[in-house]
């Protein structure tokens, strides 16, 4: 590991900890009251949606809008599993509980990617786009329609095993993984998927397995979010993963920009913040939202970030560059 | 039997409707390749528009169909001009999201205009029921079946006949070429979205008549279903518009009758999902090789 990939990993380690305890002191001294750790938590399971479908819609640049789908799967197959652990009277702490869930969650999910991914994914463009509309209403029609999981009036009684600290913990993990994935040479297969398929495989990339790798890692992410939105909500309908939370979650990639993971993660915490800040204005909410999607369309259709990265590591060094022009009085070594 | 005829006219009905929405998703997309996700609202402000004008201006069934028509065609233009002209050359992926935003828009300043509550459609047509042995029919349906048909030929005959349809046909085969032979593309566009966001709000009207409700989110599901309609006869061609619309409405009111109520969106998906895994192009679509 050369010295610069040392140091990012030291200063972003720094700076998660440094975020998790100021969130830690702000919930300890009741500074933060449990509304605004709802919030919270909302916003971390919305980052991992987010940054999830990004690996589809930005790294491999297809349209999915279906990702509601995935997440109702792993929402409801984690939410089964650990009310039948719990029920079985095994004494596990919740932590365990929790994890076996998501990773249950994740890989049911994940399989469903896989099944739906493989003869969907010959399609293009709005063709796949609305094929996986298509999938993920059928998803939900049959959550409505399945006595065993409550059906249209939902499943309830899931025990709540998630709070702010391990939520936060969890996000943490997937944005390392997802990160790692789009620098690894996997990922890099997928980006150039996106930049030029046939180009791609004429350089001897499986293209089809590649995109279908990207898929179902989309969906078993999706599934570990929604494992957590489950066992956040205690409470799940199969009217909350309609068409529109797909779109929801697509407007918050696009508005970050398709392929920035750092622009996924500020877009959804200003998308999943703000309208709750705005409470009073509830009605005219998604009226903004839809003008802003708009208008960021016709004038910076690449999102906030486009494809780049915000790096914490090059801002602190433009600091202190600047810092040092500043000090050095000719400033002819700035470059 | 006699529920197999009642039921084959009700998807004549639910069809007809399908396809005149139909109509407008495929000829947006020929001319500009784009998916207007934006249809589905503009069905439904159509329906609000005849719903005005027929409870508070007591207007003739006449003048409230082409009051409603005249208004969303207009509306139709200028969502063009305002969102979807800037990025004509911009990349498919932000048109499409720029159409998913301005159907987001046009539904919430529904939501604010008309408020959430489903508001009762009055019976525009004169309402009498024709027996046929058992079966039942209503001018209602009769009217609808009629007037799609009626509009259906005569959108036909425009494109095939006269020099703005040929001038749609042309443009939707080739922009660079058509611009060459003198033709106004703009123009064309525009006139496109004039005749199918009409069309859709013809559709819209009958809709809510058949279903006799108004909502600012009706146009979602038929939408997303008359767009169904649009892919599995080819998008982009006409007729296939019309014929998907029909089977849909079909396969939509047989599936209510004979096998479940809940599950008949389920199986409309799935159809859409078959037919684009093993004819991506549609029934009447025809196959082209992408090139390098």
């Amino acid at each position: 590991m050369d010295h610069n990939k040392k140091k990012a990993y030291l200063v972003n380690t720094v700076a998660v900890v440094a975020l998790y305890l100021v969130f830690f002191l702000l919930i300890q001294t009741k500074t933060m009251n449990n509304y605004f750790v709802g919030i919270a938590i909302m916003t971390c399971i919305m980052i991992i949606m987010a940054m999830s479908l990004n690996i589809v819609a930005g790294f491999l640049g297809e349209m999915a809008l279906g990702h509601a789908g995935f997440m109702a799967i792993g929402a409801y197959a984690s939410a089964s599993f650990s009310m039948v652990l719990i029920d079985s009277g095994l004494p596990l702490p919740h932590l365990v509980i929790l994890i076996l869930a998501m990773t249950v969650g994740g890989i049911v999910a994940g399989i469903f990617g896989f099944l739906i991914g493989t003869p969907t994914l010959r399609l293009r463009g709005d063709y796949l786009g609305i094929v996986t509309i298509g999938f993920s209403e059928i998803i939900r029609i049959f959550f409505i329609n399945f006595g065993p999981t409550g059906g249209a009036a939902g499943l309830k009684g899931i025990t709540r095993l998630v709070n702010f600290h391990n939520v936060y913990w969890v996000t943490i993990v997937i944005t390392f993984l997802i990160f790692t994935l789009g620098r690894s040479k996997h990922g890099r297969a997928i980006i150039s998927i996106r930049e030029d398929e046939i180009a791609s495989e004429a350089a001897g990339i499986p293209t089809t397995r590649y995109k279908v790798l990207a898929f179902s890692l989309a969906a078993f992410f999706a599934g570990v979010g929604g494992a957590l939105y489950a066992h956040y909500q205690s409470f799940l309908e199969p009217s909350k993963f309609g068409f529109m939370f797909s779109i929801e979650m697509f407007v918050i990639v696009v508005l970050g920009g398709l392929g920035s993971l750092t622009g996924s993660i500020i877009s959804a915490i200003v998308l999943t913040v703000l309208p709750e800040m705005l409470r009073s204005f509830a009605e005219y909410r998604l009226l903004v939202y839809s003008l802003v999607l708009i208008i960021m369309m016709i004038f910076r259709p690449q999102g906030i970030f486009g494809r780049s990265e915000f790096s914490l590591t090059a801002f602190i060094e433009s600091l202190i560059q600047r810092k040092n022009v500043k000090n050095s009085i000719g400033g002819g070594e700035a470059s | 039997m006699n529920l197999f005829l009642q039921q084959l006219i009700n998807g004549l009905n639910v069809g007809s409707i399908y396809a005149l929405i139909a109509i407008g998703y495929t000829m947006v997309y020929g001319i500009i390749k784009l998916i207007n996700f934006a249809h589905g609202e503009i069905m439904m402000f159509g329906a609000y528009f005849a719903f005005i004008a027929a409870t508070s201006f007591h207007l003739p069934v006449w003048a409230v169909l082409l009051s409603s028509m005249v208004i969303m065609a207009i509306i139709g233009v200028a969502i063009e001009f305002i969102a979807y002209r800037p990025l004509r050359n911009a990349p498919r992926l932000s048109a499409l999201i720029t159409a998913i935003g301005v159907s987001l828009f046009l539904q919430n300043l529904a939501l604010i205009i008309f408020k959430p509550d489903p508001k009762v459609m009055p019976k525009i047509f004169p309402e009498t029921i024709y027996k046929l042995g058992e079966i039942e029919i209503s001018s209602t349906t009769l009217i609808t079946i009629g007037l799609s048909l009626f509009f259906m030929v005569l959108l036909d005959l425009y494109i095939r006949k006269t020099k703005q349809g040929r001038a749609m046909r042309a443009v939707s085969e080739d922009k660079d070429a058509a611009i060459l032979m003198g033709i106004n593309v703009n123009r064309t566009i525009s006139l496109t979205f004039a005749v199918g966001s009409a069309l859709g709000a013809l559709g819209g009207v009958l809709y809510s008549v058949a279903y006799i409700q108004v909502y600012p989110t009706m146009g979602v599901m038929p939408g997303l279903k008359a767009f169904i309609a649009a892919v599995l006869g080819g998008i982009g061609i006409i007729p296939g518009a019309m014929l998907g619309g029909f089977i849909i409405g079909m396969v939509e009111t047989m599936t209510k009758a004979y096998l479940s109520t809940t599950w008949a969106d389920a199986i409309v998906f799935a159809i859409l999902i078959i037919v684009l895994l093993f004819k991506p192009t549609g029934i009447l679509g025809k196959n082209t090789r992408e090139k390098v």
